[in-house]
């Protein structure tokens, strides 16, 4: 196993949470989506962390995690008001603001 | 695994504290300290005196970051261990940003306008429409919170536009945005459109900061390091193309796209703009383009300043497009948030001139640029919040039909700021594009320019149409009435209107200002 391995496998996580935003229409599943991004990023800054020898990386992963828990409270606080207030939390509905 | 945990831990013995120079860092610790305090007044300060205390709060905290600020001016250093810039386009930038934020906070706090309290609701829980939600509105309750929220979010703009790793710079970014997205939903009226404003801000902001972050993932596997000026080394010291180093630049710079609500990123702009409270969109229009400009100028002249033939072919299609699609697009607009949203959008694309340039005279342009853009702004979306009817701000174009005939003022100040955006002379809008075309005709970008200039001529008809609808046309029977506020907004929209003047008939010292402050500390 070579930092390669660690990478491909972040790069292929990321894929699937940008797909993931793209066509899931649940907004806690399009949220689910977006923390694994920034996990498939922690993954890639540890790897590199091994690669280049420095602690770097794995401090910035300590930071996305925080980062990624504080995004938690502010979009689940977000996510609540909107479902109390339609009963859903499909992203297609709320369709007040266009044109 | 092990020889790295022990590489690390014999460091640690012979590890010495950084000088963090906490001279250099007062300003953010001041504003930091006080939201917290801000945070710690809603806890224990009776419901009764809440307001006034934060209002003193607030006001005398940016008032005393910016004088903070001010004293820095004239040094050129790094501080907080190398992380964070104390430079010329830091200092301006910050400086910009809490003279806009003291503008944007004079419009949140009014509360005369609107009869039933101030922009947001009276408890942001309650259900809107429901019994609890008349309950609380008849006790009067004010929803208070918005206070920390607002010093947060103007902590990571500041750290934002000063910060020099890319950790640092993710870190002020999400300070800076998490904040705004509870603001965008909640306000008193309209309450579904801003939740709904909310969940499109937070998803997409999300969305954004996951390409930020991998980004900067991809350029330390590049270059070993997050510090923008060791990722700037590295690039003039590779040999040939790396995979990495065009990912994480491609990735980084969709992420800050975003955030400048650069065309394709910017779907999010004019839903968000029209649903949040307006002052709320005032703070996201003026002070988070100004954020995030710094940064983009930031990281792109000193971290990839060498790669600039690189990513200077994209960034002309991504300028034109942007200018091209918020001017269009601004033509079509029958709501006037929305309207204002669109033409943000194409004042991105004006600024991304200033980022192609790379150069000084870009850098001073683009900081002059904001300054000007902000100030009106902020002055045009306080007038929006005095334009009401019944059902809360009038913002549909019809209804501001003939305000010219019955409030003159009101109808002759938007009109400045609107020929502001335009860029006539004699406003601050038009020395900032003037600036700016020329930076960017002086560093090669010519045919770019002259697309500018008519995409520039084309976004003044559709001002000029605002004021037309406003001047010449007969008002309607039941139309919207001009409010009139407090002081608050009144000194808010007063200052924008004057420094509008002043930026566009006395450019000389401010111009001069950001020349001087114009290159980066690495």
């Amino acid at each position: 196993m070579t930092t390669e391995h660690y990478v491909v496998l972040s790069a292929i996580l990321f894929s699937i949470g940008v797909f993931g935003v793209l066509i899931r229409r649940n907004a806690i599943v399009v949220f689910m989506s977006v923390e694994l991004m920034l996990n498939a990023a922690n993954l890639a800054f540890v790897a590199f962390a091994r690669q280049h020898g420095n602690l770097t990386g794995q401090t910035i992963a300590f930071f996305v995690m925080v980062v990624a828990a504080a995004e938690v409270v502010v979009g689940l606080a977000i996510l609540v008001t909107i479902y109390r207030t339609r009963r859903s939390a499909s992203v297609d509905e709320p369709n007040l603001l266009k044109y | 695994m092990t020889e790295l945990l022990t590489q690390g831990l014999g460091e640690v013995t012979r590890w010495e504290l950084p000088d963090l120079q906490y001279r250099y860092l007062l300003p953010l610790f001041v504003l930091f300290g006080m939201a917290v305090v801000s945070v710690l007044v809603e806890a224990f300060v009776p419901r009764a005196a809440r307001r006034t205390v934060q209002l003193f709060l607030v006001f005398g905290t940016l008032i005393a970051a910016f004088i903070l600020v001010a004293g820095l001016s004239g040094i050129r250093s790094l501080a907080g261990g190398g992380s964070i810039a104390v430079d010329g386009p830091a200092l301006f930038l910050q400086g910009t940003i809490l003279v806009l934020a003291i503008m944007a906070a004079l419009l949140i706090a009014e509360r005369d306008a609107d009869p039933a309290g101030d922009a947001f609701a009276a408890r942001a829980n309650a259900l809107p429409g429901s019994e609890d939600e008349r309950e609380f509105t008849r006790r009067g309750w004010l929803t208070t919170e918005v206070w920390p929220l607002f010093l947060f979010s103007v902590t990571g703009m500041l750290i934002f536009v000063s910060g020099t790793d890319l950790l640092i710079l993710f870190v002020g970014l999400e300070v800076m945005s998490l904040p705004l997205y509870l603001m965008a939903g909640i306000a008193r009226r309209r309450r579904l459109l801003s939740q709904e404003a909310a969940m499109k801000y937070f998803l997409l902001g999300a969305f954004s900061s996951g390409f930020f972050i991998y980004g900067a993932a991809m350029l330390y596997g590049f270059a070993g390091t997050v510090d923008l000026g060791g990722i700037s080394d590295a690039i003039t010291n590779q040999a040939g193309p790396n995979g990495l180093l065009l990912a994480g630049v491609v990735l980084l710079s969709v992420g800050l796209l975003f955030k400048v609500a650069a065309v394709p990123f910017h779907q999010w702009a004019p839903d968000v703009y029209q649903g949040s409270p307006t002052p709320i969109t005032s703070f996201m229009a003026s002070c988070v383009k100004v954020a995030a400009f710094g940064a983009l100028l930031r990281i792109m002249y000193v971290a990839l300043g060498g790669l600039r033939w690189d990513w200077v072919p994209a960034f002309w299609i991504i300028a034109i497009l942007t200018m091209l699609v918020g001017t269009v697009l601004a033509l079509t607009q029958t709501d006037i948030k929305r309207m204002l949203a669109y033409s943000s959008i194409a004042h991105a694309g004006f600024l991304l001139i200033a980022v192609i340039a790379t150069s000084e005279a870009g850098l001073a342009a683009a900081m002059f640029y904001l300054l000007a853009y902000g100030v009106s702004t902020i002055g045009a979306f306080g007038v929006v919040t005095l334009v009401r009817d019944s059902t809360g701000e009038a913002t549909h174009l019809s209804s501001w039909a003939g305000l010219g005939k019955r409030s003159p003022w009101v109808a002759g100040t938007f009109a400045v700021f609107l020929l502001s955006f335009a860029g006539i002379p004699l406003t601050g809008g038009f020395i900032g594009k003037f600036a700016v075309f020329e930076a960017g005709y002086a560093s090669g970008a010519g045919w770019l320019i002259v697309v500018a200039v008519i995409l520039s001529a084309t976004a003044a008809f559709f001002y000029g149409r605002v004021i037309v609808i406003m001047f010449f046309t007969d008002p309607q029977e039941d139309g919207p009435t001009v409010v009139v506020p407090s002081a608050f907004t009144a000194i808010a929209i007063a200052s924008g209107l004057a420094m509008t003047v002043v930026l566009g008939v006395f450019p000389q010292p401010f111009l001069d200002l950001a020349e001087k402050a114009s290159i980066f500390v690495r």
